[in-house]
């Protein structure tokens, strides 16, 4: 985008949230991507999301694989660790850092190409094991780095910007992770923000395997006529199945909303969702409806977004494994060392 | 009848058997019979990829002077396998015996003449005792191990004892088995007395000393260092390391109070997850570990390249198996010294360790962590099938009570709040290992963006010439300072002076240790070294100077760890002399002995013309 820094210098009446924390301070690097860019849009949600859910930056770890959307994380959240690993893999990475102390928030960005190829088995692996974690697909239906070659979203008979039709049928990442367990799925667009920050901030608190998938135009690569991955395209055919407001329990509720269009559902952490029902019929806390609304829907051509499923009982892989409440990187000599006595027990049993 | 081979202690034995007969724990019995009457045993399974049917061999090496290496060669064949029969006739040793079923009638062209025929009817025996088709074969194992104890002089009450011992909470089984032995125990006194010259005597050989698999001995290894994460995808001969960290971990790392574990294992959906999440936890501050094989190396090398290039702890256990390829699954090598000196691409160099025993696999296990974290870069323990799935008589292990992990640098949230400068990969120390922060440790220093993309001394992205080349060259001088925490290699020198040497390493330790005997016993003295990790120190390259040629002892093809000399030490290839054995099965003392004896005197009558 640009090369020129912003000035260090914090306007002192700079918004604050509840911890003291400017906007300024959950920005990352300058981005190198082009103008214009989903991805760019994405990171600002995030940024966003985070300032208002007043997540300290350094209890955030940030990963991801290889791509566009997996440079992203450098944009974002500076205070944060990050880890841009290698392609596809990011999804056991992440795992391994999650093991390691499970009291961090852990959010992996990746892109169509990261995951919905070479890394369609970790992904699905690690939402399969219950890794608590906000897992973000930048999806473009492109590979960008490499110039415009169809990546495995791509739907079939969408056109590349140089003509070509693609003949392969499309993975649908949201239909994958509803079908191994993902305990919260949302699909948004990078150019709806007033929908994206909500369900960023939904995912982040989500105590389990959360994953949106995020349609993210390419304007270098899959922005025209014919792309099913263009600004114009998804904004024709977006169809939200409902509206997300994240609430602080703190803040007064200010918004007066029709009775009966909403449904509050409060988070593990005591704040509380907001969702509006755009379609009367849909259901977000049943899995298999929404496996088949959203397969119905696409057989019509529509992007169904918004909230698309949440369990009420979040799974953790770390409750699986009975880990204890300490993470395991603090644990010394003390507490993992059997100890010499121990030693002499095991020595007398193999004679 | 032909000459008869006489030996007291000092013999090898092999059961030839069919996979999943339930021969396996039968001939453990036998072994564990002989241990306990103090004699020294080294036991070999040799089996097949395969859960029933294909033929196995368990081999018995017995040896009161404690040479527990193989020895090579068959004094007594248990043939209870007819697919192999033929084989295992021919591989008896002129002079040795032949113990079998004589059950059937057999042509006499299904024998030798030059060896020493026991015959015993065990099906007929087993038919008129057992109904069951089960027991029949199950409990005619149980019936040889009994008829071979009084062959040999194994005393009857020491094999009842071990029975005794497994089966003492199961009356039913135990009264069975004892019935089973003592039938055959009874059968062989009265019919096969005097039949065999090979005998057990008790002895005091044993001592103290521990049978287990480097396998089961790593896994405590891994326990005792402070391994929190392993993370594994099922491969032989690696899978019984990871199987056995769950053991050790439920007996030893579960909290008594509130029952909550204090490890956490993960079985990957493939080696390359498996290393992926050693890397995110290792990333993250814990000591985590993966155990896998040959093919789990070469899918892992993406991954071991960004853990090289990017300074993340990690330990990898190679249980080296035969390659390339699938190859031979269940047979032994050393063929994975380059694979992982060198792992991914671009240029990289890792630090590899060693073992040659049960006993030196737990003090590695354990110390490669600490080298992992101090180094900040994967930690190979070169393991193989011989030493991590056969159970070794060795030391005891041992654990200082005063030994501290070795944490390496890590910079604390005090560390950075006092203003200490931070950059990820900046050299402070003059030792090219930089100081790291772990995420979550401070709210607005020390955090940085991990990557293995090219980056400046404070981890920002730079593909700037000087920049990389800056940092490769750091990495370089890390590897030099690895040579002093490593493992040093250990000499023995002959006891007349020496012109040729020889290197060894790894499981190849015990066959070596027996063939410098027989070689010295025979008048040639060789200066031996045991080379016990990777970098190489300058010992060992004083070592191959100060002799006119070294021999290099491998279980490989392509003598691969003579190519890594040569490499790192831009040493002469013709100093060089290599001993290969890769045929799957454990080198041998007769094998060493035979190849140095020969080069040696070939060597001296070049010298007399």
């Amino acid at each position: 985008m640009t090369y020129l820094a912003k000035p260090k210098f914090h306007h002192p009446a700079l918004p604050k949230n509840a911890l003291g924390f400017t906007h300024r301070d959950y920005e990352g690097s300058i981005s190198t991507l082009c103008a214009g860019c989903g991805h760019d849009s994405i990171s600002s949600a995030i940024i966003q999301a985070c300032f208002e859910l007043n997540i300290e930056p350094h209890r955030l770890a940030k990963l991801s694989g290889i791509g566009c959307s997996s440079k992203t994380p450098d944009y974002l959240l500076g205070q944060s660790h990050g880890f841009n690993s290698v392609h596809g893999r990011m999804p056991s990475v992440l795992t391994g850092a999650n093991l390691a102390n499970k009291e961090l928030i852990y959010l992996g960005v990746s892109g169509d190409g990261d995951s919905a190829s070479i890394g369609l088995g970790q992904f699905m692996h690690c939402v399969r094991r219950a890794v608590n974690m906000l897992y973000i697909t930048e999806n473009n239906g492109v590979y960008g780095l490499t110039k415009g070659q169809f990546s495995a979203t791509a739907d079939k008979g969408s056109k590349s910007k140089s003509g070509g039709a693609n003949n392969d049928s499309p993975l649908d990442l949201v239909g994958l992770a509803l079908l191994i367990g993902a305990t919260f799925v949302a699909r948004s667009f990078s150019g709806d923000k007033g929908q994206l920050v909500p369900l960023i901030m939904a995912g982040l608190s989500h105590p389990g395997p959360a994953f949106i998938d995020i349609i993210s135009p390419c304007v270098a690569f899959n922005n025209h006529p014919g792309s099913t991955k263009s600004f114009d395209f998804v904004r024709a055919h977006n169809e939200a199945v409902n509206r997300l407001d994240y609430m602080d329990p703190r803040e007064p509720i200010t918004v007066d909303y029709e009775p009966g269009s909403v449904t509050e559902v409060t988070l593990h952490d005591g704040s509380m969702l907001r969702l509006s029902k755009l379609h009367p019929e849909y259901d977000p806390h049943d899995r298999i409806g929404a496996m088949t609304y959203m397969q119905q829907r696409a057989a019509a051509g529509e992007v169904v977004t918004g909230l698309i499923y949440m369990d009420p009982a979040p799974r953790d892989m770390h409750a699986a494994l009975n880990t204890v409440d300490v993470p395991l990187n603090r644990l010394g000599e003390k507490e993992l060392c059997p100890g010499s006595a121990a030693l002499e027990k095991i020595n007398a049993s193999l004679r | 009848m032909s000459k008869a081979i006489k030996a007291t202690n000092d013999f090898v034995i092999k059961f030839a058997n069919v996979n999943g007969s339930g021969s396996a724990s039968a001939n453990e019995l036998f072994a564990r019979s002989i241990k306990r009457m103090g004699v020294p045993i080294a036991t070999r399974n040799i089996f097949p990829s395969n859960i029933q049917g294909l033929p196995t061999w368990f081999e018995v090496r017995v040896s009161g002077k404690g040479w527990i290496g193989r020895r090579g060669g068959c004094d007594l064949m248990v043939a209870m396998n007819p697919q192999t029969w033929d084989k295992d006739i021919a591989s008896i040793d002129p002079g040795g015996y032949l113990f079998y079923d004589s059950s059937k009638p057999m042509p006499e062209s299904k024998f030798r003449a030059d060896i020493n025929i026991i015959g015993m009817p065990l099906t007929e025996i087993c038919n008129r005792t057992y109904n069951d088709p089960r027991q029949r074969q199950l409990f005619k194992n149980i019936i040889y191990i009994g008829a071979l104890a009084a062959i040999l002089d194994i005393e009857l009450v020491t094999v009842e004892k071990l029975v005794t011992e497994q089966y003492g909470s199961k009356q039913q089984l135990l009264d069975s088995n004892i019935k089973a032995v003592g039938m055959g125990y009874a059968y062989a006194k009265e019919n096969l007395s005097g039949i065999c010259s090979l005998k057990v005597t008790k002895a005091d050989g044993v001592g103290n000393q521990i049978f287990i698999s480097g396998n089961d001995a790593a896994a405590l290894g891994c326990v005792y260092g402070g391994a929190t994460v392993a993370a594994w995808y099922p491969i032989t001969p690696s899978t019984s390391l990871a199987e056995a960290f769950m053991k050790y971990c439920r007996k030893l790392r579960v909290d008594p109070e509130t029952k909550k574990n204090k490890f956490a294992i993960v079985q990957a959906e493939d080696e390359i997850a498996a290393i992926g999440v050693v890397i995110g936890a290792g990333w993250n501050g814990t000591r985590a570990f993966t155990a896998t094989s040959g093919p789990g190396i070469s899918l892992m090398q993406e991954f071991l390249g960004l853990a090289y290039f990017a300074e993340i702890p990690a330990v990898i256990f190679d249980v080296q198996r035969g390659g390339p390829s699938t190859g031979m699954p269940t047979r032994t090598q050393q063929a994975d010294i380059l694979l992982c000196a060198y792992a991914s691409h671009g240029d990289t160099k890792h630090v590899l360790l060693f073992p040659e025993d049960p006993r030196e696999l737990f003090e590695m296990a354990a110390q490669s962590f600490d080298l992992a974290e101090r180094l900040q870069t994967p930690i190979f323990v070169m393991e193989d099938l011989d030493i991590g799935m056969n159970d070794w008589l060795c030391q005891p292990f041992a654990w200082d009570e005063a030994r501290r992990y070795d944490r390496g640098k890590l910079m604390t949230a005090e560390d950075l709040e006092s203003g200490k400068p931070f950059g990820r990969y900046l050299d402070v120390d003059g030792d090219a290992i930089p100081y790291r922060t772990l995420p979550g440790t401070h709210p607005t220093k020390g955090a940085y963006f991990t990557r293995g993309t090219s980056r400046d001394r404070f981890a920002k992205y730079s593909e700037e010439g000087s920049v990389y080349v800056d940092n490769m060259q750091r990495l370089v001088r890390k590897f030099e300072t690895a040579k002093s925490l490593v493992p040093a290699p250990i000499m023995r020198k002959a006891r007349e002076a020496a012109r040729y040497g020889v290197i060894y390493f790894g499981s190849t330790s015990a066959a070596m240790a027996e063939a410098s005997a027989t070689l010295e016993a025979q008048g040639l003295h060789l200066n031996t070294l045991r080379i016990r990790s990777f970098p190489f120190s300058d010992e060992i390259v004083d070592f191959i100077t100060a002799h006119d040629q070294v021999f290099v002892i491998e279980q490989n093809r392509d003598a691969q760890l003579r190519t890594l000399l040569v490499n790192e030490c831009a040493i002469d290839p013709a100093r060089f002399i290599s001993v290969l054995h890769y045929d799957g099965t454990p080198i041998t003392a007769r094998f060493i002995t035979a190849a140095i004896a020969e080069r040696l005197q070939i060597k001296a009558k070049e010298a007399a013309e």
